[in-house]
């Protein structure tokens, strides 16, 4: 088996947590949320320093300001110059980054567990601190144009997803990219960022997470002493966005491009995401993901359009519910030489009829409650993984105790759950259906 | 805070970070197979590493890219079981596996419970030695193979990747992509996939690390079972590559707002003396992160790239000193110019004092980061047998990047690194740029 489409592996994220003992959470009196993950394997240390603050939390008219103040994060305050706090982790044998998605910005290092007073202390500096000089914000802006040049302009699977998120969500933020449009990039400000800057960048909107060699306690005393002293901000406020009005007509789209050889079949349904102490519908969607998609030789899309019709050379589903608002869940599907994608999507929609009439086959369904099991055991393997999952969790709305109920509430998902959850999210008013194609070999979608 | 970490620096210089406890048991089975074993009981599985020396250099003429659609059907199907029913047995077990093949090496990774151990590796046995290759798995496979390649055929990274390896290594199975092309990969049949099989995956080749709750002795008879039965003897391994590489600059038009670059020139031997001081030169030169002189001029100065990095490539049978990025088609000029001068300018001037403690303690620092999972130190641990180095090297190894001084940089860049000698693969529609050799 190869992949053909590297994002498909997102089909069987499980989201799993570390086991309840090895975490420790704690709030400093100016709001910051912190929590700990023990690993004493390895002398090393991760800090993330999670905002509750993403694209989709930014004004309109200025897409991509939330994902330009992380770069311009770098850039310096009072007592780090331009570009000398990645040097400092570097010359400290450490690396560091940033993320931002439409709910969260993310920063962290990762460094031997006897500097994390120093990390901390800059990061901390960064927080409330930070200086924008003139000529570094427009540079920078240059950077990100480049960016999206790279990873969306130059790549027509990008562009589509694009195209296909600003369809499928008729409000919601959602609908904008991350990197931002291009024209609204191309008038960022620094006066834009500082604004961004100044409304969200403050310890009583952000989480803490410190994985690794390290003891509570004494997180706890570098925490106090580096970012207790930060003033919290007045105006963080509940994060209210619009919400989508009832979806009622289905949406279809088609991009045709010279640099396309692989034509694809694309559809995502609006569906429900994990909501703090209602995980259930989500852990349903989850299962369901896993059970049409996860796997090609088992999964009821591989089995029906790899194996039995043969019209397929890869076909899966996707879902990620660790979200603030209303989510998607996806359906894909590479034809093979010679099917179109019109036969493709007949295929698609025929084996999602199957699978609802015929039901959740016994032995598949346990194999994967089998690989549960087994990813909470490899998960402990992976400290960075584990930050991650909090710390996506924890800006997206969940509290500690949702992320470490999850697996519980997956393990107990039925299959009438599953089928349940699939017949409310497989509605065509709510979904988008896209079509990838080669240039000059355009089909007129149905 | 900058003078807090200038005086941090000056502590850090004698207080490199301490390298995680990695005990190495170097281990023989009873059958006389090597392995590497890190015992690690804090949790109930063990990751095992096992790499062939050779991967898609051991394609025969007019079938390239038969080793890694070989790889590819290890898992659909074996011995009783076809390529579903292999599957589901996987999943009951929770057991992972993963095959993969590239220009050196055959590799096969796989993860599993304490609890399962035996069934896993029992499956485990039966795909390396008793794959079906079942013409329907074959066929599926290679319809995935072959839409890869017509999609890489449009992919500006892909295309400047090939055409690189093209004008470096020519007809040298370096200089082809690995996945083969649309003819060699249909025209391959089943009976290939055994022959390739046999040459590639055999005991004379193979390296083996494991990681986790497993016995030295338990690991022994583990090897003996999996391993015992496959070929003695694979394939030759083709002869060193001739690294031909003219000079200049080629075009390949494709039309995207942004160009992508693909450039190198010749690089340096694993087991050279100056190793060490090319791999710290090319840390300060364009390595990883943002403080290499190439970002620092191309992306941070000038914003013309969103980033660009160089690396050493030491394959077994050649050696190339390569870097990328991508530019507006409007500023990849530019950003070429800037790369030309900062290579000419580290040939003739060497680094600083400076740059290259920033660069030592960097290296130095980071080095045991790296050992922070069962996987991740399986994998490191083969890749040093394959690269032929001792145990020890993972005591030694930052003494001898502390070892290197500015005067071996300052050899190093100006015997090694040739601004005239670099070869830039451009693929878009560069504005101003003169193609030529």
């Amino acid at each position: 088996m190869i992949d053909l489409l590297r994002w498909a592996a997102v089909a069987l994220a499980f989201s799993l947590p570390a086991h309840a003992q090895e975490v420790s959470t704690f709030k400093l009196p100016n709001g910051l949320d912190i929590v700990v993950i023990e690993d004493h394997r390895a002398p090393v240390v991760v800090q993330m320093v999670w905002y509750r603050a993403g694209a989709a939390d930014e004004p309109r008219g200025v897409s991509g300001v939330a994902h330009f103040l992380e770069h311009l994060m770098f850039k310096g305050t009072d007592k780090l110059a331009p570009g000398e706090f990645s040097k400092t982790v570097e010359a400290n044998g450490g690396s560091d980054n940033a993320f931002t998605s439409w709910d969260y910005t993310a920063y962290y290092q990762r460094v031997a567990a006897d500097r994390l007073d120093l990390v901390m202390e800059m990061e901390a500096d960064r927080m409330r601190n930070l200086i924008l000089s003139e000529d570094d914000w427009k540079t920078e802006r240059e950077v990100i144009i480049e960016e999206r040049n790279q990873r969306t302009d130059s790549d027509p699977s990008a562009i589509f997803g694009e195209q296909r998120r600003a369809a499928q969500y008729l409000n919601h933020p959602y609908g904008i990219p991350v990197i931002g449009w291009r024209h609204e990039m191309e008038g960022l400000t620094r006066q834009d960022a500082l604004d961004w800057y100044r409304r969200f960048y403050a310890p009583n909107n952000a989480t803490l997470i410190v994985a690794g060699d390290v003891q509570p306690d004494a997180v706890r005393a570098l925490a106090e002493k580096h970012y207790g002293p930060l003033e919290p901000s007045a105006g963080i406020a509940e994060r209210k966005r619009v919400s989508e009005p009832p979806q009622l007509a289905e949406r279809r789209l088609s991009l045709a491009d010279p640099r396309v050889s692989q034509p694809v079949l694309m559809r995502t349904y609006l569906a429900p995401e994990r909501d703090p102490g209602a995980q259930d519908k989500a852990a349903a969607l989850t299962m369901l993901a896993a059970l049409l998609g996860g796997n090609s030789q088992t999964s009821v899309l591989g089995r029906k359009l790899l194996f039995d019709t043969r019209q397929a050379i890869q076909a899966g589903a996707f879902y990620d519910g660790t979200s603030l608002d209303d989510t998607t869940f996806g359906l894909y599907v590479v034809p093979a030489e010679g099917v179109t994608l019109a036969a493709a999507e007949k295929a698609l929609d025929d084996a999602l009829a199957e699978f609802l009439d015929t039901g959740v086959d016994a032995a598949q369904f346990e194999r994967i409650k089998t690989q549960i099991h087994a990813d909470l055991i490899y998960a402990r393997d992976d400290t960075r993984g584990l930050a991650n999952e909090y710390g996506q969790a924890l800006t997206t709305g969940l509290t500690v105790g949702d992320v470490q109920d999850w697996p519980r509430i997956l393990d107990a998902v039925t299959a009438q759950d599953v089928l349940a959850a699939a017949r409310e999210v497989f509605d065509r008013r709510r979904a988008v259906t896209g079509w990838l194609m080669r240039d000059g070999q355009e089909e007129t979608m149905q | 805070m900058i003078r807090a970490i200038l005086a941090g620096l000056a502590v850090v210089l004698l207080a490199v970070p301490a390298l995680a406890e990695v005990k190495v048991q170097q281990v023989t089975s009873p059958r006389g197979l090597h392995a590497w074993l890190v015992e690690e009981h804090a949790l109930p599985f063990t990751a095992l590493e096992i790499r062939f020396r050779g991967g898609t250099s051991l394609d025969r003429p007019g079938k390239r890219g038969e080793t890694r659609l070989m790889a590819a059907l290890i898992e659909e199907g074996a011995g009783d079981l076809d390529a579903q029913a292999f599957a589901e047995a996987r999943e009951a077990l929770a057991a992972e596996f993963s095959f993969d093949a590239w220009d050196d090496a055959l590799s096969v990774s796989a993860r599993f419970l304490t609890e399962n151990r035996d069934a896993s590796v029992k499956l485990l046995k039966s795909a390396l030695t008793r794959t079906r290759f079942d013409q329907d798995a074959v066929d599926r496979v290679r319809a995935q193979v072959v839409s890869i390649i017509q999609s890489e055929d449009k992919d500006p990274d892909a295309i400047a990747g090939r055409v690189f390896d093209e004008l470096a290594f020519g007809d040298h199975p370096y200089g082809s992509s690995r996945n083969g092309t649309v003819e060699s990969v249909s025209a391959l049949t089943r009976e290939d996939m055994f022959d390739a099989q046999d040459r590639v995956m055999a005991r004379d080749r193979v390296y083996v690390s494991a990681v986790g709750d497993i016995t030295a002795a338990e690991l022994g008879a583990l090897m003996d079972d999996l391993l015992g039965e496959l070929p003695e003897i694979g394939g030759l391994i083709p002869p060193r590559a001739e690294l031909l590489l003219p000079p200049g600059v080629s075009v390949v038009g494709y039309d995207s707002p942004q160009s992508v670059v693909v450039f190198g020139q010749e690089g340096i031997r694993r087991d050279d003396p100056d190793f060490f001081a090319a791999f710290v030169l090319n840390h300060i030169l364009g390595g990883q992160g943002f403080a290499s002189r190439l970002m620092e001029e191309v992306r941070e100065k000038r914003g013309l790239t969103y980033g660009i990095g160089t690396y050493l490539a030491p394959m077994d049978l050649a050696e190339t000193w390569q870097g990328s990025f991508a530019s507006a088609n409007e500023k990849v000029a530019e950003a070429i110019g800037v790369v030309r001068t900062e290579w000419a300018r580290i040939a003739a001037e060497g680094v600083s004092d400076a740059e290259l403690q920033a660069a030592k303690t960097y290296l130095t620092g980071s080095y045991p980061l790296r050992f922070d999972g069962n996987g991740p130190i399986a994998d490191i641990l083969v890749g040093m047998q394959l690269d032929g180095l001792p145990v020890d090297y993972l005591v030694n190894r930052n003494s001898y990047v502390e070892a290197v001084t500015a005067e071996d940089i300052k050899r190093v860049a100006g015997g090694l690194l040739n601004a005239d000698d670099l070869r830039f693969v451009v693929v878009g529609q560069p504005q101003g740029l003169d193609q030529g050799d």
